[in-house]
């Protein structure tokens, strides 16, 4: 406790040094809670839209699926086993199915995913109920992205492209019927969504489907020739994008936390210089030589302790703002085909604050004690007569 | 009831006076595939913005192998590609690789032109996959031609009906519509030119065409043909592709 009281009076004592040194301390305490809450709120915004437009409880997939390998789509379809029709029907399960085919917007052909989907369906947020039956074309639904990029508005026709089961060419005009706007770019870019009756009947593939999706919640139940992917598998690249900033966020910190602790170190080494008679007279009072590396390492922690203070002056209005208003997100995030809404709301959690302070005191602890060290090693009657050591 | 008989009986006539499609198709083929030929082509692909021209030479026996090589430009020249029965590989000179192209890639387009490696593939014989009707006539090139309509009559057939122009005396194509199955048309083939090799007449300028698509399509010019050629069989080998 004397050691506390002590270093407080002479951190106070030691004026503006103390006080700068403690402001750097502070960013790097901000800059890590920021940076880890934004990380946590884009992980946390993008695991709820993905499940929300694309995965819910997770995928049930034909064998012969690949979502990476489009050559994969002409085999990757099958009759929905009858195992399945319960859980379709108590809208715990919806079949999706998909092809490969090309469409002409102003013109141009396209490469495009024809998908199939139940309109009835409640599990994605997708506005399928917006594919009702029409009888001058098919209707159809595209995202804002997909649109955008073709120049196309609710209500215009644009013919499509696609091939049956056995392999011949077919084509109709389609109406788009709905625009939707999601953050999930995985369910918008090159992808028409289409009545999955309809698309069956295109493709001459009666009550067939690519994979089924689960809702939030639902055991899939086990059928040879359709395989079950959960989360570890379908949020796993997203998992890894986080990882991965993660590790960039950590090269920050560790930057941030080295210039923070440079200036205690430097100011320890400093602080033994100059007080060598105070020790010399501490140790001729009767402090031990420990007691003494201990006040002078507490000293240095008490930077931390400090610097907790500061950053929450200034940071926690700061973060708070943040996590009210959120971030915007770059434009062009999309083109890497990431689930990230527009603006992105930080995440702070008990055990991120908790974390990082004591990350940060266990670091400013241990700069203080290396310097500190040098107490042991001096001889007290030549510090109190104020001998250079 | 007398007008309909009478319809009938002026249709009936009509149709007396068309020769059977089939057989008109068996002509067509006949024209068409000769036991090799040896071809050297140009290929003018119109983009938005620009036109590249590619030239070709290929080797081709019967219906079922065929091995092509591109002379120019300069970035596609020494590409090949081999044809072995449903087999289609192609060699670049630049990755020095041989690829096999299959399943979905054949459906992908050749050099950026309006066919597919599919289109390339496709068994000439068009007898093995329509079965065809005369549906009237029609004068192109100065020629007067009968129109036929082909249905498929095998299920896997990439076009499910096509509409040929057919000369009625030298039974080569003047034009040609294909269809999906809804009946919209897809792709056409206008023959601007046409010339004899040996006793036979063919296509010497081409026009293809993506009729879904806007532009003014690719361009096919055959500069020589010579037909019944003597080919060395190792051309017909993925070993030639290297060569």
């Amino acid at each position: 406790m004397l050691a506390i009281k002590l270093a407080f009076k002479n951190l106070i004592g030691a004026g503006l040094r103390t006080w700068l040194n403690a402001f750097v301390l502070s960013i790097a305490y901000v800059v890590i809670i920021w940076h880890s809450g934004i990380l946590e709120g884009w992980n946390r915004q993008a695991r709820r839209d993905m499940i929300d437009w694309q995965i819910g409880g997770g995928e049930v997939w034909q064998k012969n699926y690949d979502p990476y390998d489009p050559f994969t789509l002409t085999d990757a379809h099958a009759p929905v086993p009858e195992k399945f029709q319960e859980q379709i029907k108590a809208g715990k399960l919806t079949p999706i199915l998909v092809t490969s085919g090309s469409f002409y917007p102003e013109g141009r052909i396209q490469s495009v995913l024809l998908k199939g989907i139940d309109p009835q369906q409640s599990i994605l947020k997708l506005p399928a109920g917006s594919l009702q039956k029409d009888n001058e074309a098919i209707p159809a639904m595209i995202g804002t992205r997909m649109a955008k990029n073709n120049r196309l508005k609710e209500g215009d026709y644009v013919t499509i492209r696609w091939r049956d089961a056995l392999g011949t060419f077919d084509a109709a005009e389609i109406k788009i019927a709905r625009i939707f706007k999601t953050s999930v770019p995985a369910v918008d870019n090159g992808q028409i969504w289409l009545p999955l009756d309809q698309l069956q009947n295109m493709l001459q593939m009666p009550g067939e489907a690519t994979y089924l999706i689960l809702e939030p919640g639902q055991n899939p139940i086990k059928i040879s020739g359709w395989q079950h992917q959960g989360y570890d598998v379908l949020l796993a690249e997203m998992d890894e994008i986080i990882r991965r900033k993660s590790i960039g966020g950590t090269i920050l910190y560790t930057i941030m936390l080295l210039l923070a602790m440079l200036a205690i170190f430097d100011t320890q080494v400093f602080a033994i210089f100059r007080r060598q008679k105070e020790i010399g007279t501490d140790i001729a009072l009767g402090m031990t030589r420990g007691q003494v590396i201990g006040l002078f390492t507490v000293e240095g922690a008490v930077h931390g302790i400090l610097a907790a203070v500061m950053a929450a002056i200034y940071g926690i209005p700061l973060l708070s703002m943040q996590a009210v208003h959120g971030m915007a997100m770059p434009e062009g995030m999309d083109d890497y085909g990431l689930a990230g809404a527009e603006r992105i709301f930080p995440v702070y959690s008990t055990a991120l604050i908790i974390g990082t302070v004591i990350l940060v005191m266990i670091t400013t602890t241990i700069v203080s004690y290396l310097p500190s060290l040098k107490i042991a090693k001096m001889k007290p009657t030549d510090a109190i007569r104020g001998k250079l050591q | 009831m007398k007008h309909i008989i009478i319809y009938f009986l002026t249709t009936l006539t009509l149709y007396a006076q068309y020769p059977d499609g089939n057989v008109l198709l068996e002509k067509i083929d006949r024209n068409m595939i000769s036991r090799n030929k040896i071809i050297i082509s140009r290929m003018i692909i119109h983009g938005r913005r620009a036109s590249r021209t590619i030239e070709s030479k290929s080797w081709i026996q019967g219906s079922e192998k065929s091995f092509t090589e591109y002379l120019s430009p300069a970035r596609e020249k020494g590409t090949k590609m081999l044809k072995l029965d449903d087999e289609l590989w192609t060699y670049s000179p630049s990755a020095d690789r041989s690829i096999r192209i299959s399943g979905h890639m054949l459906r992908q387009s050749v050099m950026g032109s309006d066919l597919s490696y599919e289109d390339m593939m496709e068994d000439p014989k068009m007898q093995n996959l329509y079965s065809a009707g005369v549906i009237g006539e029609d004068t192109l090139l100065n020629r007067s031609c009968w129109i036929l309509e082909l249905q498929a009559k095998v299920p896997d057939v990439a076009y499910h009906s096509r509409k040929i122009w057919v000369d009625k005396t030298r039974y080569n194509i003047l034009k040609e519509e294909r269809f999906a199955k809804s009946g919209k048309l897809l792709k056409t083939t206008d023959i601007l030119e046409i010339m004899q090799a040996d006793d036979r007449w063919v296509a010497k300028r081409i026009i293809f065409k993506d009729a879904l698509k806007q532009g003014r399509g690719t361009e096919f010019i055959l500069e020589s043909i010579e037909f019944d050629a003597h080919i060395p069989d190792y051309i017909f080998s993925k070993a030639a592709l290297r060569k």
